[in-house]
């Protein structure tokens, strides 16, 4: 759905900051993508295979680190991850309104010539 | 994304494995203009290198969706200036939120002044029916988006009296799935769940239930036509939206939208005695 337009984004950042250090080509271009952030991985890769041509990116590697959602156990004073995103806490079994972790939607770094 | 009017049309593209320069479409602005444009692409790097460049890494660690949060944090800042209640509607389409807001606007005539932003992919009709309560509304046709942006927002707020105003609803495009990473500046984010969609539409869309900070059980009149599992669709909302404050309305027979509009009322007051 709204991956195109992000992947966009992206590649427009990318492109900025590649030119701003005087770079003629990216080799790799990294992200973060949290479980909650609301982006599929499957469809950004998509979309950067769709986009990436003609870009400076047109020969990257792209590379995405998927973040959990991990949340915060005020009763037990520890994180657990939500997997499956259930946000109970699996030791006391109460609920957590307090993620910690998995909206992360980020360039987190470019390899650039 | 298009700097010009917010749409989605990717710019840099190829036919045949040729990129295309630029590419020119057509589309309506929100006051029906139609209009013609070129999204243009980089120029590239149309030269040779002879000698080798060593590779280098950069760290940004920058958010993605960075100039739409800029704009949304402007927009909050605007909101709380204005002491200005404001909130962000979304559920899938046809979960009942026009109809909704078309009914708490009645409810809350004389005690909370309001006006609506309502976003559409086409057509004014969810425009024209909250019109008919009076309340001043701004329609953005997102033409192909589908979310609205918090940049749509600031723009379509130039055309309301903010001051003259207690609450600003935005009524987003139906979609459970796109709106939840779009800020938009709003206090609340408030997700509809029509009992005609069943119980488990909470699992099924995880971001945008977490996201909400009020979750609305709407069409009850219908549960049992539906046969819908009301305890089951409320251990599910808890379990997707911990933090969500949860009402159970009828929009149509006007079962529970009281304490919805009351809710409201109290947020606008709180928000008041905290600035």
């Amino acid at each position: 759905m709204h991956e195109f337009s992000i992947m966009q984004s992206t590649l427009e950042t990318a492109t900025q900051q590649a030119r701003a250090a005087e770079a003629t080509q990216i080799h790799r271009l990294k992200v973060r993508v949290g479980k909650l952030s609301g982006v599929v991985p499957e469809a950004l890769r998509f979309a950067f295979t769709a986009l990436k041509t003609g870009s400076l990116a047109d020969g990257a590697e792209f590379e995405i680190e998927e973040v959990p959602a991990v949340c915060w156990c005020a009763n037990c004073a520890a994180e657990f991850e939500a997997t499956r995103l259930n946000y109970e806490c699996p030791r006391c079994h109460q609920l957590s309104g307090d993620l910690r972790r998995g909206l992360e939607l980020e360039l987190t770094a470019l390899e650039i010539s | 994304m298009c700097q010009e009017c917010g749409c989605s049309k990717p710019g840099p593209y190829t036919i045949d494995g040729k990129p295309v320069k630029a590419s020119t479409h057509t589309h309506a602005l929100p006051d029906g203009t139609v209009i013609s444009h070129a999204h243009g692409r980089d120029p590239g790097h149309d030269h040779h290198h002879d000698h080798s460049h060593p590779h280098q890494i950069l760290d940004l660690n920058t958010g993605i969706l960075g100039g739409n949060d800029r704009v949304a944090e402007r927009n909050r800042d605007a909101f709380e200036a204005l002491n200005l209640l404001t909130l962000n509607v979304v559920s899938s389409p046809g979960a009942g939120k026009t109809t909704l807001l078309t009914r708490t606007l009645n409810e809350l005539k004389g005690r909370l002044r309001c006006a609506v932003i309502v976003g559409d992919l086409a057509t004014d009709n969810d425009a024209a029916r909250l019109r008919t309560t009076g309340a001043p509304v701004v329609q953005i046709a997102t033409g192909t988006l589908c979310h609205l942006e918090a940049g749509m927002v600031a723009e379509a707020m130039k055309e309301l009296d903010l001051r003259a105003l207690d609450a600003l609803i935005i009524e987003n495009v139906g979609n459970l799935v796109c709106p939840a990473s779009f800020d938009l500046g709003e206090a609340l984010r408030v997700v509809l769940h029509s009992v005609t969609e069943g119980e488990d539409k909470p699992l099924k869309y995880p971001p945008m239930f977490h996201s909400a900070d009020v979750v609305i059980v709407t069409k009850t009149d219908m549960t049992a036509a539906a046969g819908f599992d009301r305890e089951l669709a409320l251990k599910n909302i808890r379990q997707a939206a911990p933090r969500a404050k949860v009402f159970e309305l009828s929009s149509r027979s006007g079962d529970g939208v009281q304490a919805w509009c009351d809710y409201l009322i109290a947020q606008k007051a709180a928000a008041k005695t905290s600035h």
